[in-house]
């Protein structure tokens, strides 16, 4: 993007390269598919997995046994589908908050959606509703309850709440209900380690009911967050001047906030607390490309999909038949690389 | 949102269409920050065509009564754009009348010049829509009007100074409003790439028709620029009219805590200059 055209078609052309880095993310998202629904304690063929998935879709007649259609469709696709779903609402959420708020360090969970979707689920798990539909819920309505929190007491609604304001806001509100997630698991010592688990975040129970029960949501969120592209580009100059150049300035900020919440809330509630992929995917993404919000939005969200594929792979692998929490994949995986990909490209300007 | 697209003539320029050219009126405007008046009920208008200068002390309220035109800060009284009251536009709308040059722009380094141009085209461009050949054309065209076509795909944090003001001012040309708000255009230029910058404002103006208001803090270039200054002191107008009218040394001197000489130039308009107070000896210390 450097380069100095002198005419303004090559500048043209060169606007917001989309093709390259789109394809080698989706690119990528697919092999990470492929091969986290081939690998496993059972090794099964690519050609056998597209027999499953044609079979159990279309009913096309297929000779791959039994046993093994029940590995891919039963367990490891839902997992596969599910990781990808999250991977790539996280990403989006992240790069929404990280543009909304002009802060390059916002990540989803931000605001305070961990200790709310924390604290909902400890409550769900001391009342004995560890295994039922409630624990999502109540994760989910403790992220977004957080968040709406957040707002109030940063009240964004006027005109003079910065960036920085609801982001000391969140932290408070967080310090608070984490202090109540404490005290809860302090009166129930006995299910401590059900809500560690829990707030590790993990795919390994997936299953196609939590693809459904999430997917609108994440859908939802993905998509507006998706047109929001090029709104998001014109944030960059900070609500103000986004408000003298035509946008709503709180009322646009507001309604990304809201859909990234609402993903962030979705993927929560199905897989946990999963730490760093809001934060490093879209930076990378940013580093390697551009850092339009019309690149790093939808090339983050395959990236974001592809790479929690791969990390969850790796945390059901490297220890089997024992798992990893994912949260300490994403970490292991992704620090180091994005610490490479800042120290390479660390003379760019600016990230924002 | 039902204004006609506009058009864009053979010479490159763009014409504003469907707003036309407009006047700005404040009447019995004050603006409060926490309570406490910035402004308090000014007065004062800026005709079709005509340039303006907001002039005055620090924290006159200068910038008050243009963070007020665009909607950023509250306001009593009312601010008329043309025939509608500002109060009444919604921010797409406003947009679209209102262009504004903010004292310090925000300007993310690593956007290129002709995607931050086009940041101008925001209230053209459809809420979940994207640019349209013309919003681009539009944008390249003002590019090229302030002799910025090669820069097109420089990041802003690649420019220097001249280059940025002009980067800032073609951005807001591209809204292709009929009423051009500057605040402190000129304070982080040189000499010469000042008078430059208003030059350009000059030219652009009296090319489209715009009605021009300005925070100036340089009365010589406020004085050479601008047909009509408003002097604005503790956020009440102290005075207001031609720069002969307003460049009175006497009111000056009250109004800056300040001595100046206003001379007459070359071409015969005014120059201010401030002058030290004489010392008389042991007063140095």
């Amino acid at each position: 993007m450097t380069g100095s055209a002198s005419t303004g078609d090559g500048v043209r052309a060169r606007r917001h390269q989309l093709r390259l880095p789109g394809t080698v993310a989706a690119l990528l998202l697919v092999g990470a598919v492929v091969l986290a629904s081939c690998v496993g304690p059972v090794s099964i063929g690519p050609d056998r997995v597209l027999g499953t998935v044609l079979s159990q879709l279309f009913g096309v007649h297929t000779s791959v046994s039994p046993v093994d259609q029940a590995i891919v469709w039963n367990l490891r696709l839902p997992r596969v589908v599910l990781a990808a779903l999250v991977g790539a609402a996280l990403s989006a959420s992240g790069t929404a908050y990280q543009g909304v708020l002009r802060n390059s360090l916002a990540d989803p969970y931000l605001l305070g959606v961990a200790a709310g979707a924390g604290l909902g689920a400890t409550v769900a798990i001391v009342s004995g509703g560890s295994g039922s539909v409630l624990l999502p819920v109540a994760a989910f309505l403790g992220a977004v309850a957080a968040v709406v929190l957040t707002y109030l007491v940063a009240s964004i609604g006027t005109d003079r709440a910065s960036g920085y304001t609801v982001i000391l806001a969140g932290v408070a509100v967080a310090a608070m209900l984490t202090a109540g997630q404490t005290f809860l698991q302090q009166q129930h010592a006995d299910e401590i380690r059900q809500i560690y688990n829990w707030l590790l975040g993990s795919f390994s129970v997936a299953s196609w009911r939590d693809v459904g029960l999430s997917l609108p949501y994440l859908l939802v969120s993905m998509l507006v967050l998706l047109a929001h592209r090029r709104v998001l580009d014109v944030l960059r100059v900070g609500a103000e001047e986004a408000g003298t150049l035509g946008l709503h300035p709180t009322r646009t900020r507001l309604l990304i906030v809201a859909a990234a919440t609402l993903g962030t809330g979705a993927a929560v509630a199905v897989s946990g607390l999963i730490g760093f992929v809001g934060i490093i995917v879209p930076h990378a993404v940013r580093l390697l490309t551009s850092a339009s919000y019309r690149v790093v939005m939808p090339v983050s969200m395959l990236g974001g999909a592809a790479f929690l594929v791969l990390a969850d792979l790796a945390a059901r692998t490297v220890e089997a038949p024992g798992e990893v929490p994912i949260g300490v994949v994403t970490a292991v995986v992704g620090g180091p690389f994005f610490l490479a990909v800042l120290r390479s490209r660390r003379t760019r300007q600016g990230l924002l | 949102m039902s204004t006609p697209r506009t058009v864009v003539t053979p010479s490159g320029t763009a014409e504003p269409s469907g707003t036309g050219v407009t006047s700005l009126g404040f009447e019995q405007v004050t603006v409060r920050y926490d309570g406490a008046p910035a402004v308090s009920a000014a007065s004062f208008a800026v005709a079709e065509g005509e340039w303006v200068a907001l002039v005055g002390p620090n924290g006159a309220g200068k910038s008050s009564l243009l963070r007020a035109a665009t909607g950023l800060v509250p306001h009593e009284g009312a601010i008329r754009v043309g025939d509608r009251p500002a109060k009444a536009l919604s921010w797409r709308e406003r947009a679209r009348r209102i262009a504004l040059v903010p004292q310090q722009p925000e300007l993310p380094a690593a956007m290129p010049v002709l995607d931050y141009v086009l940041l101008g085209r925001t209230a053209h461009i459809p809420y979940w829509g994207r640019e349209s050949a013309t919003d681009l054309q539009i944008s390249e065209s003002v590019l090229d009007r302030l002799g910025m076509a090669g820069f097109a795909g420089r990041p802003l944090g690649t420019l220097s100074g001249g280059e940025t003001q002009r980067v800032v001012l073609a951005r807001a040309l591209a809204q292709q409003a009929p009423v051009l708000l500057l605040d402190e255009p000129t304070s982080a230029l040189d000499l010469g790439r000042r008078v430059e910058a208003l030059e350009l404002v000059d030219e652009v103006r009296r090319e489209h028709g715009l009605t021009v208001l300005s925070v100036l803090h340089d009365l010589t270039l406020a004085a050479q620029f601008a047909e009509r200054l408003v002097l604005l002191v503790d956020g009440r107008i102290r005075a207001a009219g031609t720069p002969e009218v307003v460049l009175d040394p006497v009111v000056l001197a009250e109004s800056f805590g300040a001595r100046v000489r206003v001379m007459v130039g070359a071409d015969g308009r005014l120059v201010v200059v401030p002058y030290r107070r004489e010392k008389r000896g042991g007063e140095l210390g």
